[in-house]
């Protein structure tokens, strides 16, 4: 038994450019920062600059869920996100979530937790199960009525890709009919206060994307042809080698093939990645220099937004390099699932 | 490469998956022996909790352990040993036992998965009474950043023991270890890997001790899984890892085996976020998947190892669930819940439960239940209350978390 082909069957965005897919690629079609934005930062009276999700154009239908009308914005953002991806075709019990996240559910925690310090004996009990991990990954496989597998994978940016693998694995040995890989995060003041003390002129966004990935080629989006192994940073390994080595198990440049980075356009951080493809001559996309830094929602963002460019822009394939914040260099490539069936 | 899968073959060409090295940490005290005993006995370790202030919550108890004031040594130089907090602490611990055991050597990909609910959650805390009372002041909190990332505790356990990686973190709450094991199992099974080190970790914190205790799920008296007057869990601490490989290559490098895994299975329960469904449908669906995966029967399994977290509406849930699964082998069915002994030990709980089931099956003998006044008579098996030999081939551990999450694993006897 071989290893059969695993297609994008669809892809949902919520991101500082908007709600939807469309507003994404427009965004990084015009290739320009958006707006920051100011957020308070209890105790300081200049505020953080961030670039948040704007608000929905109506009320979101799915809130009417049970599960969802308590839910925060990053269980909302994994919903709406996930549900454009299906594209109406949820409704099997056998549909697998992957959701991958860095900082989880970090304004309920916050919340409950100034709750805590305030009196433990009067801390919500609403609020407490919103924090965990899994709580979006949870809510999205209740409003879908999935049993199947649900996995929350927690780390920096290449998480999302360790989830697209893990995805694919499922759907190979049939615990899943379909899967759904969604990169979330959310917004709150504690997150761009502690990406502040890494890099000053990183701008904080957050949202979601997602990825609808069947057996089934027709009306594909893409093919997932490949994510490469996962190259930790450690003393041994440094950003720049694991960021070599995940280059080095994508193929080499090809005529109408596309890049799509995780560069930030500053200097220092994009060093690594810069150097592993400085061979890269051809079309590139920096999602995040145009979005800002949402860690698992941005290498959501690049998959989405190279699979928007194969459909859109007809690319043969598109690479995705993701050399994350602090944890690991990983790749994936897709293909154009018209040219290659 | 992770895609292209590496080659799957068909079922009955999927490599068996050994156990080489295990370590353990929880309240009963650091390492294999003495937790066996423990475990044996039936012993509980709980005491009042002193890692935090719990004056004006309803439990004051947990199953705390004394860490000890040095790690093993490492490759982790004395800068990075002192970065490392209570959790990491506890994961190196038991990660070093285990290594040891397995006499593993350092290679440049072994690939490492890690279930946790909340990873060094006590550096976001103080981050954020940090960044809350001292505004203008940064000390220290680039690295209390860096520790709350629950990668950081694997990065920092493939550095004291000299691989890369790749670190793979599972947080699906109270089935994070077992997810973790299942995942490496799966690895190692369909050839993507020929070993894996995986377990589970968890520390207690604040925040998750008020949370527990803010849904009236901890018990102000005692934690007396599947007893009728049951009144909730208690929360513990702990760690467990344990070195996977291919049969074949542990026979290759002469290696002891410990036990062989032989089954996972996993569910999503959908009905609320915390409560299971009385039924039992998702861990019935998860206790056959993994059944099927092994191609055994009910009839075949020996010793349940259940979730058993002592609150009314798991124990219901489980206790139908195993009626369900078990049948008419339900009657005789030994089953207890090692959470009475040493606590809920959250995303540790599913690795160190494979663990005591690893210990039951090498030492032949069941673990007793610490605490059962009357057995709630919605449980048809029979719970382990008392120390005893028996044969004991296979063996399943449950585990079932927030967000429905649950997971089974299969053990086997090596011998």
């Amino acid at each position: 038994m071989g290893v059969s082909r695993v297609f994008v069957s669809g892809l949902g965005a919520v991101s500082p450019a908007g709600w939807g897919v469309a507003v994404l690629g427009q965004a990084l079609d015009k290739d320009e920062p958006i707006p920051a934005k100011s957020l308070p930062r209890p105790g300081w009276e200049k505020p953080l600059q961030v670039r948040p999700v704007p608000e929905p154009p109506g009320r979101q239908e799915f809130l009417s869920h049970p599960r969802l009308r308590r839910a925060g914005a990053m269980a909302q953002h994994t919903v709406a996100a996930a549900l454009e991806a299906l594209g109406g075709a949820g409704g099997s019990a056998r549909v697998g979530v992957v959701v991958s996240m860095l900082a989880g559910v970090v304004t309920y925690t916050r919340r409950f937790y100034e709750e805590v310090l305030r009196d433990p004996a009067t801390a919500s009990p609403v609020i407490f199960p919103e924090t965990v991990f899994n709580a979006p990954a949870s809510h999205l496989a209740a409003y879908l009525g999935s049993t199947a597998p649900n996995c929350t994978l927690v780390g920096d940016e290449g998480m999302f890709l360790q989830g697209l693998a893990l995805a694919a694995q499922w759907l190979e040995e049939k615990e899943v009919e379909a899967c759904v890989v969604i990169g979330v995060e959310e917004m709150d003041w504690l997150v761009p206060d502690a990406l502040r003390l890494f890099s000053r002129q990183a701008t904080y966004s957050s949202g979601a994307g997602a990825i609808y990935l069947t057996k089934n080629s027709e009306g594909a989006r893409a093919e997932l042809a490949a994510v490469t192994d996962s190259f930790s940073m450690t003393l041994a390994q440094n950003r720049l080698a694991a960021a070599r080595n995940a280059r080095a198990q994508l193929p080499l440049e090809a005529p109408g093939e596309l890049l799509c980075a995780s560069a930030r356009n500053l200097p220092r951080s994009d060093a690594a990645e810069n150097a592993a493809w400085q061979d890269w001559t051809g079309s590139r996309l920096r999602p995040k220099a145009v979005l800002g830094e949402a860690f698992a929602a941005s290498a959501a963002w690049q998959c989405v937004a190279a699979c928007d460019a194969i459909r859109r822009h007809g690319f043969a394939a598109a690479n995705v390099s993701v050399v994350g914040a602090n944890q690991q260099a990983i790749g994936a490539r897709f293909t154009n699932a018209e040219l290659f069936s | 490469m992770r895609f292209p899968l590496p080659q799957i073959s068909a079922l009955h060409e999927l490599r068996r998956v050994v156990v080489t090295g295990a370590g353990v940490i929880t309240a009963l005290g650091r390492g294999w022996k003495i937790n066996a005993e423990g475990f044996r006995a039936g012993r509980a370790a709980f005491r009042p909790v002193t890692l935090f202030d719990v004056s004006r919550q309803r439990a004051k108890s947990a199953a705390e352990i004394d860490l000890p004031d040095d790690l093993p040594p490492t490759r982790l130089s004395p800068k990075m040993t002192r970065r490392v907090h209570r959790a990491g602490r506890l994961l190196l611990l038991a990660a070093h036992e285990a290594w040891t055991q397995a006499g593993w050597e350092p290679e440049e990909s072994l690939p490492v998965v890690l279930g946790t609910t909340s990873g060094e959650m006590s550096c976001g805390e103080n981050y954020l009474l940090h960044a809350v009372s001292k505004p203008e002041s940064q000390k220290k909190q680039p690295t209390r950043v860096v520790q709350y990332q629950l990668h950081r505790q694997g990065l920092d356990l493939c550095e004291a023991l000299g691989f890369q990686g790749p670190v793979t973190v599972i947080s699906n709450a109270c089935a994070s270890g077992s997810n973790a094991l299942g995942q490496a199992f799966q690895m190692v099974r369909r050839g993507g890997a020929t070993r894996v080190f995986t377990g589970g970790y968890d520390a207690l914190s604040h925040i998750t001790f008020a949370g527990f205790d803010s849904l009236q799920a901890l018990s102000p008296t005692s934690c007396r899984p599947f007893d009728r007057e049951r009144d909730g869990l208690l929360l513990g601490e702990g760690a467990a890892m344990l070195a996977l490989e291919s049969l074949e290559h542990a026979r290759g490098r002469g290696a002891e085996i410990l036990g062989e895994i032989i089954g996972y299975g996993a569910a999503t329960d959908i009905h609320h976020l915390t409560q299971p469904h009385p039924d039992g449908d998702a861990a019935l669906a998860a206790m056959s998947a993994a059944c099927a995966r092994a191609g055994v029967t009910p009839e075949q399994v020996d010793y349940v190892n259940a979730h058993g977290t002592a609150t009314p509406q798991n124990d219901a849930t489980e206790a139908a669930a195993i009626n369900r699964w078990a049948g008419y082998r339900a009657t005789s069915l030994p089953v207890s819940s090692t959470k009475a002994g040493i606590g809920h030990l959250l995303g540790a709980a599913g690795a160190v439960e494979a663990v005591v089931c690893l210990m039951a099956l090498r030492g032949q003998w069941l673990p007793p239940q610490a605490a059962l006044d009357a057995p709630d008579p919605a449980c048809r098996f029979r719970i382990v209350r008392k120390p005893a030999d028996a044969r004991i081939n296979i063996a399943l551990s449950n585990s079932f978390g927030f967000g429905g999450a649950n997971a089974s694993l299969l053990l086997r006897r090596w011998a």
